[in-house]
């Protein structure tokens, strides 16, 4: 496969699974906004474009529903919901060929839907709107990849983007609510406001009803980092994700028999070994906040290294097989 | 001049608007009588009901959507990809009228060919006066850096689309060759995909030569160019990327071969020897079937600017480790000045006469010539040389007394860059209109050749159609359509 081919169905799934993160994100914090809770409105939004990596050129304005709009609809904005369904469409657009027709329609359906929805003004009635229908097409873009694409080395780039892109989100998420959320209760108990929090940051997985059927609706803030980080089946984990990256970066190596894949597949090994083998007592023992960095800096490594071998390599390492 | 219809089937509904003037029509002779082989089509059409007809248009429509068979429009953002117009009533050609076409053109073919070899070597043919060597050399697609290069099998253009026109007496003459990157191949192969299925029964009727082993065709005539010792040769298809209106062509013409579509930035020359970037590493590439223009194709040997190329692909063109299809320096042949001289060519080469005569034209650059265009521009049709697509000409009767103007002083100003031709009158065939009616409407053929170890014509071509009641225009970029072309394998049955 083209190089160029693997890149664009790489970020055309990044950038999806970016948009679908951040729509997420905004529909729980716009719904936890409502209540009186303890949180100001402007540690709430801080927190959120935090946890969104603090996207360049936006700021916390001290209008909260702006700030959804700005990061709904801004297409000057390269972390905008909008501007990411775009430079999805425009990286799919490239391999049009590549990638099935019904793909390429579903892709298509969702920036033409979207773009309706878009109006100058923000309103809640627009954002009611606009979430699940970012949501709903890139879940049926997702079914449609898996069913009409034939699973060979195109789709494990798919997949690739998807649970790379998932497992930095949730990382960073997890990261900035540790450091925000967790950190700074100090009695044991806990009040319904901060409960309510803690089910946003399950929400924001769509781990809730998952959480409750492994734990129950008992929540303690270890339990939701170990399902969060360490669980194995849920695919909103980081332990989950990370073993789709490893699987797909298998596949490819078995594929392109990869000569020069040894060092990615070493880092991303590592990882896939460390979510697997660690216990939670363990990370919170020590200090959980580097552990997460940790997670994200290799995350970054795995992207970087993923380029070093498929994309760009220089073309002195490629002959010198 | 209207002559009245005499013929039963002009009673027809379906004929109620149609026309004939001196203009030869593929479907009537003059007197209004069906030609033979047209009979069947026209008894299959003027018996289904209407409503059939329709159906089966929209059905076509449909498909047409479905595959994506679209080409994009220049200057729009969104929604710039729209379906070529088609037409729905095939254009039909008896086997003996098509011989002589396939003759015509294998033998123009040959000799630009061996022109083009002449030119970057010895140039002999411009020694003996047969062709003036400003008009070569003042050519803006003459490439320098092509001199004394030896391409392979001497196969300078592998892939033509030359242009022909029916005149009043029923003649196919040539109006112009496209020696660079014809395009349009691949309106043919579906407009016979979807009319198989859209008429089949008519179909049936008619014996049709096949057209369908044109990727084939193309696949070995690549090969048959490719770079020697290299058995099994990896071919490419060079596309300048997914903003260029042909690039439904490229993509249908790749997927059919089962070769990679690679753009510029995918390729990388090395040591004189071109690799494409893959997952697995790089491959080494044989053979560029490249869509993109001379200029684009190497920024170190040609224009510094272009993005579309890849940088030292002509060092390793030149050192042989690469073959291009077509060639760079190929459009010399194709300058619609150098055109008036292809008869001459043809016999200097050949030692025969042509086959299909050229459309008269006059350079210019000649003051005589000049002189009688000039002094009655409305009369003629004005093209600048080096264009193609429709645009920069001037159709003089459809043109306004400031464009003549405009026109007169950009012909004195350069006469190298214009020629002119008198206003033809080409052939018309039946349409389909919107009302459910067929009128006559003017249409060009353009058959595809492919030159490499052996010449090979799929018999036909595209047909592209004016769809515009009185217009002459058939480029698509201007408004026009196309329709399937068939090439009977027998005369019919009467």
């Amino acid at each position: 496969m083209l190089s160029r081919v693997a890149d664009s169905l790489y970020w055309t799934s990044r950038y999806l699974e970016r948009a679908e993160h951040t729509v997420r994100i905004l529909d729980v914090n716009i719904g936890l906004m409502l209540d009186k809770s303890q949180t100001s409105a402007e540690r709430r939004w801080r927190r959120v474009l935090a946890a969104l990596g603090h996207p360049t050129k936006v700021e916390w304005s001290d209008d909260a529903y702006a700030l959804v709009h700005t990061l709904c609809f801004d297409t000057s904005r390269p972390a905008s919901v909008t501007a990411c369904i775009i430079s999805a469409r425009e990286n799919a657009r490239q391999i049009r060929e590549e990638i099935s027709s019904e793909q390429w329609q579903r892709l298509n359906r969702l920036f033409h839907e979207i773009a309706k929805l878009r109006t100058p003004v923000p309103s809640d009635l627009q954002m009611a709107e606009f979430l699940p229908a970012v949501i709903d097409g890139i879940h049926l873009f997702q079914g449609v990849s898996d069913t009409t694409l034939s699973h060979g080395e195109g789709w494990q780039f798919l997949q690739l983007g998807r649970f790379l892109e998932r497992a930095s989100v949730i990382a960073t998420l997890l990261e900035v609510y540790h450091r925000d959320v967790f950190m700074m209760d100090e009695e044991d108990t806990i009040d319904a406001y901060e409960y309510l929090e803690w089910i946003g940051l399950l929400r924001t997985c769509t781990a809730f009803e998952a959480y409750c059927k492994v734990y129950t609706a008992d929540l303690t803030y270890e339990r939701i980092l170990e399902f969060l980080l360490l669980n194995a089946e849920f695919p909103h984990s980081l332990r989950y994700s990370i073993d789709r990256v490893y699987a797909a970066l298998e596949a490819v190596e078995q594929q392109t028999r990869g000569q020069h894949a040894s060092e990615l597949m070493r880092i991303a090994g590592r990882l896939k070994a460390q979510l697997s083998y660690s216990r939670m007592q363990e990370i919170l023992e020590q200090d959980t906040g580097r552990y997460l960095r940790s997670v994200l800096e290799q995350c970054w490594q795995i992207h970087a290294a993923i380029y070093e071998v498929y994309i760009q390599y220089s073309v002195q390492t490629a002959l010198a097989v | 001049m209207s002559v009245s219809l005499g013929r039963r089937e002009f009673d027809h509904p379906l004929l109620r608007s149609y026309f004939l003037d001196e203009a030869f029509d593929e479907m009537f002779d003059i007197d209004g009588r069906i030609r033979p082989h047209y009979e069947a089509l026209l008894q299959v059409l003027t018996t289904m009901p209407r409503e059939e007809l329709q159906r089966r248009k929209q059905s076509a429509d449909v498909s047409f959507l479905l595959q994506g068979i679209t080409f994009t429009v220049y200057g729009r953002d969104e929604g710039t990809e729209r379906i070529f117009p088609y037409d729905l009533v095939p254009r039909l050609i008896p086997a003996e009228e098509w011989n002589r076409i396939e003759r015509g053109l294998t033998q123009r073919i040959t000799a630009l060919n061996l022109f083009l070899h002449d030119v970057y070597h010895e140039g002999k043919i411009l020694a003996q006066g047969v062709v003036p060597r400003e008009v070569v050399y003042s050519c803006k697609h003459f490439r320098r850096q092509m001199r004394g290069l030896q391409v392979p099998r001497n196969v300078y253009v592998a892939i033509a689309g030359t242009d022909l026109l029916r005149m009043e007496s029923g003649e196919f003459v040539v109006l112009e060759d496209n020696l660079r990157v014809p395009s349009g191949v691949s309106y043919m192969l579906t407009n016979r995909r979807i009319m198989r299925r859209t008429l089949p029964y008519l179909f049936r009727k008619y014996g049709v030569q096949p057209i369908e082993h044109y990727p084939q065709a193309l696949q070995s005539t690549l090969r048959s160019i490719a770079p020697e010792g290299r058995a099994e040769p990896t071919i490419v298809l060079l596309t300048p990327g997914v903003y260029n209106s042909a690039y439904f062509e490229h993509t249908y013409l790749a997927r059919q071969m089962g070769i990679e579509l690679v753009e510029g930035r995918d390729l990388v020359v090395h040591d004189n020897v071109v690799y494409m970037r893959t997952t697995g590493g790089l491959k080494r590439v044989d053979v560029i079937y490249r869509r993109v223009d001379d200029d684009f194709i190497d920024p170190l040997a040609f224009r510094t600017d272009s993005i579309l190329g890849s940088a030292g692909l002509f060092n390793a063109y030149r050192a042989g480790n690469v073959t291009l299809a077509n060639a760079f320096g190929t459009g010399v042949a194709d300058d619609k000045a150098l055109y008036a001289y292809v008869p001459a060519i043809i016999r200097y080469y050949l030692n025969e006469e042509p086959v299909l005569k050229n459309v008269e034209t006059f350079l210019m650059t000649d003051p005589t010539h000049r002189q009688h265009v000039l002094s009655d521009l409305g009369r003629f049709v004005v093209k600048a040389v080096g264009e193609s697509g429709g645009y920069g000409m001037l159709i003089g009767p459809h043109s306004s007394a400031a464009e003549r103007e405009d026109f007169k002083q950009r012909i004195e100003a350069d006469p190298r860059n214009y020629i002119a031709q008198p206003t033809l009158s080409f052939s018309r065939s039946a349409c389909l209109q919107e009302d459910g009616s067929i009128e006559p409407r003017h249409v060009d053929l353009r058959p595809y050749i492919l030159f490499g170890d052996k010449v090979t014509i799929v018999p036909g071509g595209l047909t592209r159609v004016a769809l515009r009641k009185g217009s002459l225009v058939v480029n698509s970029s201007q408004g026009g359509g196309s329709k399937d072309t068939w090439v009977l394998s027998q005369s019919p049955q009467a």
